[in-house]
């Protein structure tokens, strides 16, 4: 009995919550955001702090990457021009000045400012994520909702081992049985990189390149280097977007299940709308808060799956760059490649958490 | 809910065979309270199939990475056969190399299975580090609260919003420089692993703790003069681990791919030192290009069936643990659906006093004492249950006046 009492409260609740909502908001919510965004300044030092200790508990970054290649003298003589030679906390506050100026040093291999990689590189692996983000909402979304329909019938069975199986398949694996099947043995798709060669000296014709190449395509005009694009980016966007459409098709499923069983579903129900209707109007829109929150999250998943996902592919990305110069044990590039991402990583959970303590008052504390 | 009316099912409740079950376990022993064992009895459907599914493939793998000296064919790093003639390269599936040999020489087969030994191995290296650290450091700050709090999560946010692949890879230069033996390999990646996953269990278990810490045993043993000792141990640790379970398989299928990552992007273990799945896929690449398929496909199929096992471990003891999502055990349908007979209180006598007597009679099945408050405020929602309880006081108030 007071099961449904509970019920019938909770169903009510937010419409009694609405009136001290509002009040709440104008003060303890832009001090949460203030404080929120107050947040990310000591997350991101703390990743940059912990990331140029870890990386030089191991000693200094030349003598890793040119060790061996160079007579002693001449490593030494190199090691003190770049003032590795100092006091690690010297080269610590050194190196904070720097970047607080956007400087974070100079690759050693190629001897490019990080900076220009980030730039350069940057746009291919954001071209990448969106495009896995829409292969993973599309499939995702769609699956979930069918599963949540069909609840505990075969086919919500079926698609839930997919979206588990997707989760489980390690996006490189999956990267190179898509190679497989697709390139080596059909020979449909390309197995490796952006585009071709032709659609790349097409890119150099540009006056103003943005990085993105299907926005490059455009500014070209020419179909056939935008086809060329988009069938090199098919099977990477595939793997990295599968690796979180598991996660897309779990979330949704559940949240429409919850919101399907509330009582404001059932009594929209009752007053005879359509099963249909109430799928996707009464049970999705609520259900879509939790959703928006995950997809934010999902932000380092996807770094973290797109630097494995380039490699399979040689997606010319930050991820890509990234493995190249953990090979050539050039730290300074993978340093400031790994402070990006961390800063990526720090603003979206920042804007994920302002949404979703705009959604959810509990949320603020 | 979808599945007919509340009040045809009640009708059918006394010839409802699946009633039978409501009182078929009556006494249970100390083994069905097992953790796994519960949950395999409170299973039913296709939900069992799935948890038991994940359990035979783990039981599987931890099988193999026993008994890996019996099953190889040849060592892991074994390039020649017992005459010192040295194994073909690339050659495909044979009688001699059943899953043919990789580019180095090796056989693909006996390869595969001593990378479950090092899955296994490193499975439990980071699990129990992660936990040790994590449910410690989660007690402390959810208990105490104030700066140590405050500064722990700050630095666990910091670490749990980072890519946990780029951390185990920094872990991984740090500790190993990037290339080590056996048991160096396997213990860099571990502690890699362990690093990105405490604050996992550390956030897990402070909430568990800020949300019980202010429950009324914890005050009245507070009252009655516990020390903080035993509040953490006794009363925090053990009411706050409920969720641990389903993390710890979580994460244990996480620090399978993460492993496999490290090795794919060549931070694991050395070839030489140990089978690692992550490493043979990597080599693999250009073997995919020319068409080469089995030395990719039989160490990334054991990639994802051990993930695959695990985590459906994980998802099935998630769902029986909240009862929103557990597949409707038959008696859990028919109780709930008379519930939502019984709303008027005028009107319940007989129907509700059927109930209360089921109820009373189920207490001590666990199983069907959740089933029957097919509730979700029951495992863990202080707020509904709080707000529910605030809203009728406030009901019963206006009522009053």
């Amino acid at each position: 009995m007071s099961e449904k009492t509970a019920d019938q409260v909770d169903a009510k609740a937010p419409s009694e919550a609405k009136k001290p909502k509002k009040n709440r908001l104008s003060g303890g919510f832009f001090r949460f955001v203030l404080t929120r965004f107050l947040l990310i300044i000591p997350t991101v030092f703390i990743l940059v702090t912990v990331v140029f200790f870890v990386m030089r508990a191991t000693g200094d970054p030349i003598s890793a990457a040119q060790g061996g290649r160079l007579s002693p003298e001449e490593l030494q003589r190199r090691i003190h021009a770049a003032g590795y030679d100092r006091p690690l906390i010297v080269q610590y506050g050194d190196y904070l000045w720097k970047l607080l100026h956007g400087d974070l040093g100079t690759t050693l291999t190629d001897n490019q400012p990080v900076s220009s990689i980030l730039v350069h590189y940057g746009a291919a692996t954001f071209e990448l994520a969106i495009l896995a983000l829409i292969v993973a909402l599309v499939v995702g979304i769609g699956l979930g909702r069918v599963a949540a329909r069909h609840r505990d019938h075969a086919s919500d069975a079926s698609i839930r081992v997919f979206a588990i199986l997707c989760y489980a398949t390690p996006v490189f694996f999956l990267g190179l049985v898509l190679k497989l099947i697709f390139s080596s043995w059909l020979g449909v798709l390309p197995s490796s990189g952006r585009s071709s060669i032709d659609s790349e000296m097409q890119f150099g014709r540009l006056v103003s390149p943005t990085g993105f190449y299907i926005i490059d395509a455009l500014q070209l005009g020419d179909m056939k280097v935008l086809g060329d694009v988009l069938q090199h980016a098919i099977l990477p966007a595939i793997a990295l977007g599968l690796l979180t459409a598991g996660v897309f098709i779990r979330l949704v499923r559940t949240n429409v299940i919850s919101t399907y069983n509330s009582g404001y579903v059932e009594a929209a129900r009752s007053r005879g709308v359509s099963e249909k209707r109430l799928l996707s109007k009464h049970a999705w829109r609520p259900a879509l808060i939790p959703i928006i929150t995950v997809m934010g999250m999902q932000i380092a998943t996807m770094l973290a799956g797109a630097v494995l996902t380039e490699t399979t592919f040689e997606w010319k990305g930050l991820g890509f760059m990234l493995s190249q110069y953990l090979k050539a044990r050039d730290f300074v590039a993978v340093q400031g490649i790994v402070i990006l991402i961390a800063v990526i990583v720090a603003v979206v959970n920042f804007i994920v958490d302002v949404i979703s303590a705009l959604i959810d008052p509990r949320v603020r504390y | 809910m979808s599945r007919g009316t509340s009040a045809s099912s009640a009708v059918s409740l006394s010839n409802d065979e699946r009633l039978e079950h409501l009182n078929a376990k009556k006494k249970q022993s100390w083994f069905s309270k097992l953790p796994l064992i519960s949950e395999l009895r409170m299973s039913v459907g296709w939900q069992r199939g799935m948890l038991i599914t994940g359990l035979v493939i783990t039981i599987f793998f931890v099988l193999v990475a026993i008994f890996a000296p019996v099953l190889a064919p040849y060592g892991y790093a074994q390039i020649k056969d017992a005459n010192g003639e040295a194994f073909p390269t690339q050659s495909a599936p044979s009688a001699a190399h059943p899953w043919g040999t990789t580019v180095a020489g090796f056989d693909v087969l006996s390869r595969t299975i001593w990378g479950a030994r090092t899955a296994v191995i490193a499975i439990i290296v980071a699990v129990l580090l992660s936990i040790f650290v994590g449910v410690l450091l989660g007690l402390v700050s959810g208990y105490f609260g104030g700066w140590i709090d405050r500064v722990l999560v700050v630095i666990a946010d910091a670490i749990y919003s980072f890519p946990s692949l780029l951390l185990a890879i920094l872990m991984a230069i740090v500790i190993s420089g990037g290339q080590s033996s056996l048991w160096g390999g396997i213990f860099a990646s571990g502690i890699s692993i362990t690093v990105v996953y405490i604050p996992q269990y550390f956030r897990t278990i402070r909430a568990e703790v800020m949300r019980i810490k202010e429950s009324a045993y914890i005050e009245s043993a507070r009252v009655v003069g516990a020390s903080t000792w035993r509040i953490m141990t006794k009363h925090l640790l053990k009411n706050s681990t409920r969720t641990l379970p389903v993390i710890l398989t979580l994460n244990s299928s996480e620090a399978v791919s993460t492993l496999a990552g490290l090795g794919f992007l060549g931070f694991g273990i050395e070839p030489t030192a140990a089978a690692e799945w992550g490493y043979d896929l990597n080599r693999s690449v250009a073997d995919v290009t020319a068409g080469i398929w089995w030395t990719a496909i039989f160490p990334g199929l054991a990639i994802v069936l051990i993930v695959l096992g695990i985590t459906l471990v994980g998802e099935s003891l998630n769902d029986l643990a909240d009862p929103r999502l557990r597949a409707r055990k038959s008696a859990a349908e028919v109780i709930g659906s008379i519930e939502d007979t019984s709303v008027d209180p005028n009107k319940s006598d007989d129907v509700a006093l059927e109930i209360d007597g089921k109820t009373i009679d189920a207490n001590d099945t666990s199983d069907i004492a959740t089933a029957v408050v097919d509730d979700p405020v029951v495992p863990g929602l202080p707020n509904s249950s709080g707000a529910a309880g605030q809203y009728s006081d406030a009901q019963r108030q206006g009522d009053e006046r």
